[in-house]
């Protein structure tokens, strides 16, 4: 055992026992990150802490909330909005907060892209945050199911529907999964177990690989310079602050996280007060009903580019059926953008606006997620049929081409070098 | 100025993002319809006088048979049960009709009530409207007992009521604890639907055109025009938003301080961060 | 040497053992996502076609989806790959459920067509599309029939002659 000596302080008593100074440095002091960056750089901290508001709103309404097919609408509708102190309130906050944290994954993500800050010894970092994408569209699914209203029924009946399509094991999956021959009372609650426990937890375990990947490589800057980080940090401790290429994780990088939080926060709640709809369908008001099929069947906004993908496929082409084809199609889109780091042939590590092919990829890449997306939620009839069928194909071909594209962007660069 | 630029990017995408999952999408979904007509300008107009102690009269040969008018003293003259099983629905009590209803959509509904609540297609073969059609009798005589309801009808009643008498004979609104007196389903074909979250899954516009003319959004369904008129309308509605979104005061209530508080949390911050950062930059 | 290959050999041995462990864990909690006993008898019902009347609709529920149960006037034609034959005539049994994008047709008995609200699909009285996004006919469940009646979600002989055909 080791010795300990009578402390002076709380804080040398908590030292003794847990090496707090050293924590607090690894942790928080010395823990650096490029001063070169913009207020993207804070989008992981919102992440982190709209991640907490959901999961403190989430534990306030399962308080309340009855997982039972008789029992799940009014419990949420009668007891959480009308009756519960502030009820309302969380259950605002917590499907607001379900629709916003997708916003910020797509800012956050899209800036991954933009910046390269997939490459170069940050491939983990870069999966890890791919892991935590397809978590947080499992929590949202099934968090979707709970209210039991028309949209969450049909969502559940569309999405589990999919597994049907996967060769000789399909249907029993699909029964499998729903636990019954169609959604019913056994869907709502093991979706309910997956909402409040199993993908929570898988999330946290997420988020702290996530961070943790970020240890080795380090965050990335606004030029995709490399910088010597032991060599900044010794400036920056020697007081050449305003020199040092790098600032401590706290006080300085969270000062600026914190402003920008502040600023999200106002927006967050604004929406959480006056304009919620877009977060909480007006259809999934209407208790869900077997037998009656909503005249528009669509899943949230966030899910829409991969489900125009799924659909986007409606005609059979020669011996492949087309609900195969937008299976495979959909599976493709579902993993494409996790394979960033392979696709992606050129070495540089430098913003889109600086890479003459890439710039272009991106932004295109950006407008046909955004058609997809738009196309997503329009009733797939007529000309909006094509225009999904043709964005799904540009999609699809935008990430065959992605590594022609970057492989003849490092010849020409190269060779102006 | 480069934060801003990039601010301006995102702000763009995210705009267009939403303005095609909302806005645009909810155009295609409900086509724009006519806005409210409480005059109900299809119907003719019934033009005649009347007379109230005329109208009295008519009305205690020719409604009483089925409908109760507790107002002037005239009971029901079936219970809710027996009513309903035999005529398929209960009929309405009479005393308000004066006051919700307009009053020459009420004219025309006593003519031929299919016609004027755009139910026709639902009374086809040997079905018959479960209230026969007075179109054997004069305008003078209908416009008399319109008269007689209009001068018998309260000056002013609450939401609830307002709700009760014109919803609440087919819809349940288990919410507020009002249940239907009648079962349509036999009569309409279909259940209508508990009321409680209308508020919130049509919204106040939907449901101003829709309660004024169902056939307009939903063609085809048993759902009758009731032909209220303007404020009768306005009550069932502020009515449906009091019991499905009863903390709308609430919210809009601590909206402002809660937005202002963060206003200047945000403020505090920039200036933290402005002292933090001047010491590196 | 010897207890080198000896220490290796079972550590081997014990990974294998708790691999056993591992597999027979997961296969118990597949298990428990298993539809229950009583949903599954649940999922097999017994419907006597025999008081249905020719040209009126019945709807039953079977598995949570709506099932069409039309017997046809003598007048219909015969179309054997669609129709339920039993020995008291021939019968139109389908999941009531549009093959486009899964809404409830409606039964129109003057016109004899399957007529869907949600974007104009048409079925004539063997459920086979006429006219609209359709793209098949509407499923036929499992059936077995049985004299005057027919369970669904057994596949009967005339069950499995269909599928094969189509």
């Amino acid at each position: 055992m080791a010795e300990f000596k009578k402390a002076n302080s709380v804080g040398e008593w908590l030292d003794q026992r847990l090496n707090t100074t050293m924590l607090t440095k690894v942790m928080m002091t010395e823990y650096w990150i490029p001063k070169d960056i913009n207020f993207l750089w804070a989008m992981g901290m919102i992440l982190a802490f709209t991640f907490k508001i959901l999961l403190v709103s989430g534990i306030f309404l399962l308080m309340y909330y009855k997982p039972d097919v008789n029992m799940a609408f009014d419990s949420v509708n009668y007891t959480i909005m009308q009756e519960v102190g502030y009820g309302w309130l969380f259950r605002h906050i917590h499907g607001v907060g379900a629709s916003l944290v997708f916003l910020i994954i797509y800012i956050h993500m899209f800036t991954g892209i933009y910046y390269g800050s997939y490459k170069k010894g940050r491939e983990m970092i870069w999966l890890s945050g791919m892991l935590l994408l397809v978590l947080f569209s499992a929590e949202a699914f099934s968090g979707y199911m709970l209210p039991w209203g028309q949209m969450s029924y049909w969502a559940a009946y569309v999405i589990t529907n999919i597994f049907g399509g996967i060769p000789l094991i399909g249907d029993e999956l699909v029964v499998w999964i729903r636990g019954n021959f169609y959604v019913a009372d056994s869907t709502l609650t093991r979706f309910f177990m997956l909402h409040v426990l199993l993908v929570p937890l898988a999330i946290l375990g997420g988020i702290a690989f996530h961070f943790y990947s970020l240890r080795i490589p380090h965050v990335n800057n606004q030029k995709g310079e490399e910088i010597d980080f032991e060599e900044e940090a010794n400036k920056y401790k020697a007081g050449r602050k305003k020199l040092s290429k790098v600032i401590p994780f706290w006080p300085v990088f969270m000062a600026k996280d914190v402003f920008v939080l502040s600023v999200f926060l106002f927006f967050f709640f604004y929406l959480v007060f006056y304009h919620y709809n877009f977060a909480m369908d007006p259809v999934n008001f209407d208790p869900a009903n077997g037998l009656k099929t909503p005249a528009h069947i669509y899943p949230e906004w966030y899910f829409l580019w991969s489900y125009e993908v799924l659909r986007g496929f409606f005609f059979d082409i020669g011996p492949l059926k087309a609900a195969d084809i937008g299976l495979a199609a959909f599976g493709f889109a579902q993993i494409i953008f996790a394979l960033m780091p392979w696709l992606d042939r050129s070495p540089t590590v430098a913003p889109a606006s600086q890479r003459p092919y890439f710039r272009v990829w991106f932004w295109i890449m950006i407008v046909i997620l955004i058609v997809l997306t738009i196309y997503g939620k329009l009733p797939p009839t007529g000309t909006n049929a094509w225009i999904g069928f043709y964005s799904s194909i540009a999609f699809i071909l935008l990430f065959l081409l992605l590594p022609v594209v970057t492989s003849k962007e490092a010849a020409v660069t190269k060779g102006a070098k | 100025m480069k934060e801003l630029k990039i601010l301006g990017v995102i702000t763009f995408f995210t705009l267009v993002t939403y303005w095609g999952v909302e806005p645009l999408a909810h155009s295609i979904f409900h086509p724009h319809v006519d806005p409210a007509d409480y005059e109900f300008k299809d119907l003719p107009a019934v033009e005649a006088k009347g007379d109230v102690a005329q109208g009295q009269e008519l009305v205690s040969m020719n409604c009483i048979a089925c409908h109760s008018i507790e107002k002037a003293g005239f009971p029901a003259p079936l219970d809710n049960a027996t009513a309903n099983m035999s005529y398929g629905v209960v009929p309405p009590d009479l005393s308000s009709a004066g006051a919700i209803y307009n009053a020459n959509f009420l004219a025309n509904f006593i003519k031929d009530p299919a016609t004027a609540t755009k139910t026709a297609h639902k009374f086809t073969g040997n079905k018959v409207h479960p209230m026969p059609g007075y179109s054997w009798m004069s305008d003078e005589e209908i416009a008399s007992m319109v008269a007689y309801f209009k001068s018998i009808a309260p000056a002013s009643m609450t939401n609830e009521e307002v709700f009760v008498d014109a919803c609440g004979r087919c819809h349940d609104m288990k919410y507020s604890k009002n249940f239907a007196t009648s079962d349509v389903s036999n009569y309409m074909g279909s259940t209508p639907p508990d009321l409680s979250m209308m508020i919130r899954s049509r919204g106040e516009h939907y449901l101003t055109t829709f309660i004024n003319d169902p056939q307009k959004h939903l063609h085809g369904t048993a759902m009758p025009r009731v032909g209220l008129n303007e404020s009768a309308q306005k009550q069932v509605v502020t009515y449906l938003e009091e019991v499905g979104d009863s903390k709308k005061a609430e919210r809009e209530g601590i909206a402002p301080y809660v937005l202002g508080f963060l206003a200047f949390m945000a403020f505090i911050s920039f200036l933290w961060k402005k002292e933090i950062w001047s010491e590196v930059k | 040497m010897a207890d080198k290959s000896r220490r290796a050999f079972m550590g081997k041995v014990l990974a294998g053992t708790a691999g056993v462990a591992t597999v027979a864990s997961l296969y118990a909690m597949k298990r428990t996502w298993d539809p229950l006993p009583s949903v599954v008898s649940a999922g097999f019902t017994t419907v006597d076609l025999s008081p249905l009347e020719a040209g009126k609709l019945s709807v039953i529920k079977w598995r949570g989806k709506p099932i069409f149960l039309l017997k046809h006037t003598d007048d219909v034609s015969p179309d054997d790959s669609r129709d339920i034959v039993t020995q008291d005539g021939r019968y139109t049994v389908v999941i009531g459920l549009c093959t486009h994008l899964g809404c409830i047709p409606e039964w129109r008995e003057s016109e004899s067509i399957f007529h869907c609200a949600c974007h104009g699909g048409q079925y004539d009285i063997h459920a086979k599309q006429t006219f609209g996004p359709p793209p098949r006919p509407l499923d036929i469940p499992p059936f077995a029939i049985k004299g005057s009646s027919i369970v669904l979600g057994e596949e009967g002989p005339e069950y499995k002659k269909m599928t094969t055909q189509a």
